[in-house]
């Protein structure tokens, strides 16, 4: 154990050096928030009444995705890893008296937080500052906003393991573009990235939530924002850990799999 | 120590890869983009040999040969298609976690070290994935530090490092677990003479202080002269010579070649059982085999006809013989 937090560490640190990233990243995220937020307000100033979700939540889900980008999104990637594969440095990771499954883990869990600490609580100061109807607001109780961290984390760990799947995805493919072209693309329409889940049509409703992606960004964000109760979170909380255990069995299993046919490149 | 001649053992190793093939050109690719041919490439057939404990081995072989594959195949990196492989009791892609515990690796062409932080960094990562107790660390890392020459460049960020730096580190990663047997795979590539000569020393000292057993691929047959007591040879995919180096001097080592410089002039001299290499008027370079002339009567016959002043002897390096091995079973 004491491995992974060595890892995630060194990670981490290594992460927390770019500075101007983080700078330039948060400026990128506000605007993409307040451009969303103008739309959707544009949209519910015309709208006759009866929409699925009022404007005060959609913005803070607005906000809350901008704010935990780098938790969510499914393209955030780890060159690194991608290297290790391609070039055949994997040799070396291949050479620790550890299981590269839960070691790679770690390490993408690493990169994300450390992405996250670096602009969330910036960001999240800015929103709750912002005038209305631009403002973030608070999560309606205190429930909420436990059942927000639990579900925020276990999204965390469910997104890991479905970007485990792009990385492993490599050994036979030899290049990650294809894979997170197709996974980011629809994985994050799914999860609600581009049109909130509550607006989408009722069958492409049912579509995303038959698949794991909501369950990384959509469902933690409406919990904070009551939109979700506390009862139905908790539901929500078994199908989160339902689709982690999934996706951990089948991408260790696959990468036991990548691991036997594995070449390693350039000699 | 006890010394156990089948430490480690490998029978019938094979492997072999399959590769896209396509030929260069816009209009191959355009058609590999629909067809793709595979090709199936032996790396390695039927390897087969024992290393006992304590040894150090030098592994060589022409480019392309297979002398990583079996390196890989060895530290549980890559599967073989079929044959057995018993390191120290463990079978090594079967039981990679345990076994790799016990080993050390370095690839002279890959990094093991994080390239933006400084390598005592790397070093403290490495401890916690091997569990290494801190006393031992310490012990170890100050013992490295000062047979490596470690000391002003633990605090640079790998990055900062020259090659014979950086080379010096990721030995001494690859050895603060106190491995009992280390694989070097070309581990003096691209090192100025002193840093070659500091680490080849360092993995002598290892050997016979500690009993680490090395196994050593490399081109350099100058590595191989001053470490390796024991040669393997690989040639496409296949063992061809498993034995001592003296005994392969024995085997290519009677040529010698003489350089002649004298006085008088006589024109070019046939000497029965020596081929006349070169000739000037003040010099002449004889190739002989000592089994079949002696020097004494070469220049014997030479003094008959000029003054000489001057005679230089050499042998056969190894580099020409293995290059004669190589020839030998045309590799």
């Amino acid at each position: 154990m004491k491995a992974y937090v060595s890892i995630w560490r060194l990670r981490f640190v290594n992460g927390m050096q770019y500075r101007a990233a983080a700078l330039a990243g948060m400026a990128t995220q506000l605007f993409f928030g307040f451009v969303f937020i103008m739309i959707f307000a544009a949209f519910y100033s015309g709208s006759s009444g009866g929409e699925p979700i009022s404007l005060q939540d959609l913005i803070t889900y607005v906000w809350l995705q901008q704010v935990f980008l780098s938790f969510i999104m499914l393209w955030f990637r780890d060159q690194e890893l991608f290297d290790l594969i391609t070039s055949g440095n994997i040799a070396y990771e291949l050479c620790r008296p550890m299981g590269l499954y839960p070691h790679w883990y770690s390490k993408l869990m690493a990169q994300r937080v450390a992405s996250a600490v670096l602009r969330c609580f910036p960001i999240l100061f800015i929103t709750f500052l912002l005038p209305e109807p631009y403002r973030m607001s608070a999560p309606p109780s205190w429930a909420s906003f436990f059942l927000f961290l639990v579900t925020l984390l276990l999204g965390l760990l469910v997104i890991v393991s479905i970007s485990m799947l792009i990385y492993i995805s490599v050994f036979w493919t030899m290049s990650p573009i294809g894979s997170i072209l197709m996974i980011s693309v629809a994985g994050e329409f799914l999860a609600g990235m581009v049109i909130p889940v509550p607006l989408m049509p009722q069958w492409l409703q049912s579509i995303a939530y038959a698949l794991p992606f909501r369950w990384t960004a959509d469902f933690p964000f409406r919990v904070y924002s009551g939109h979700i109760p506390v009862t139905e979170a908790a539901w929500g909380i078994a199908i989160q850990l339902l689709w982690l255990a999934i996706l951990v069995i089948a991408g260790q299993w696959l990468m036991r799999r990548a691991l036997r046919a594995v070449v390693v490149q350039g000699g | 120590m006890s010394r156990n001649k089948d430490w480690i053992r490998l029978e019938g190793i094979g492997k072999s890869f399959k590769v896209a093939t396509r030929t260069a050109g816009l209009k191959e690719a355009a058609k590999a983009l629909f067809v793709r041919k595979h090709t199936v490439v032996e790396a390695l057939k039927d390897i087969s040999f024992s290393i006992g404990e304590g040894e150090i081995v030098g592994y060589i072989g022409p480019n392309g040969a297979g002398k990583s594959t079996t390196i890989k195949i060895m530290s549980g990196i890559l599967v073989p298609d079929g044959g057995s492989c018993s390191v120290m009791g463990y079978t090594p892609w079967k039981d990679r976690t345990d076994y790799v515990r016990h080993i050390g690796v370095v690839f002279g062409q890959r990094s093991q070290l994080w390239w933006d932080v400084p390598v005592l960094d790397s070093f403290e990562l490495l401890r916690d994935i091997y569990k290494i107790p801190d006393a031992k660390y310490k012990q170890n890392v100050a013992m490295l530090t000062d047979m490596l020459d470690l000391e002003k460049i633990l605090q640079m960020p790998v990055r900062q490092l020259s090659l014979g730096q950086r080379m010096r580190c990721e030995i001494a990663a690859s050895l603060l677990h106190s491995p009992k047997l280390l694989f070097l795979d070309e581990p003096t590539i691209g090192l100025d003479a002193v840093s070659k000569l500091a680490v080849r020393n360092f993995i002598k000292t290892l050997n016979k202080e500690q009993g680490v057993t090395v196994i050593l691929t490399t081109h350099d047959m100058s590595d191989i002269e001053a470490l390796a007591s024991r040669l393997l040879m690989i040639g496409k995919g296949a063992l061809l010579y498993d034995g001592s180096l003296e005994e392969l001097r024995g085997r290519f080592g009677t040529g010698r070649t003489v350089t002649v410089d004298y006085r008088g002039d006589s024109g070019p001299i046939d000497i029965q059982g020596a081929t006349l290499m070169d000739w000037t008027q003040e010099r002449a370079v004889y190739s002989f085999d000592t089994e079949q002339i002696v020097l004494a009567d070469i220049v014997s016959r030479l003094s008959e006809k000029v003054e000489i002043v001057d005679i230089a002897v050499t042998s056969k390096d190894l580099d020409e013989m293995i290059v004669e091995l190589y020839e030998e079973h045309q590799i």
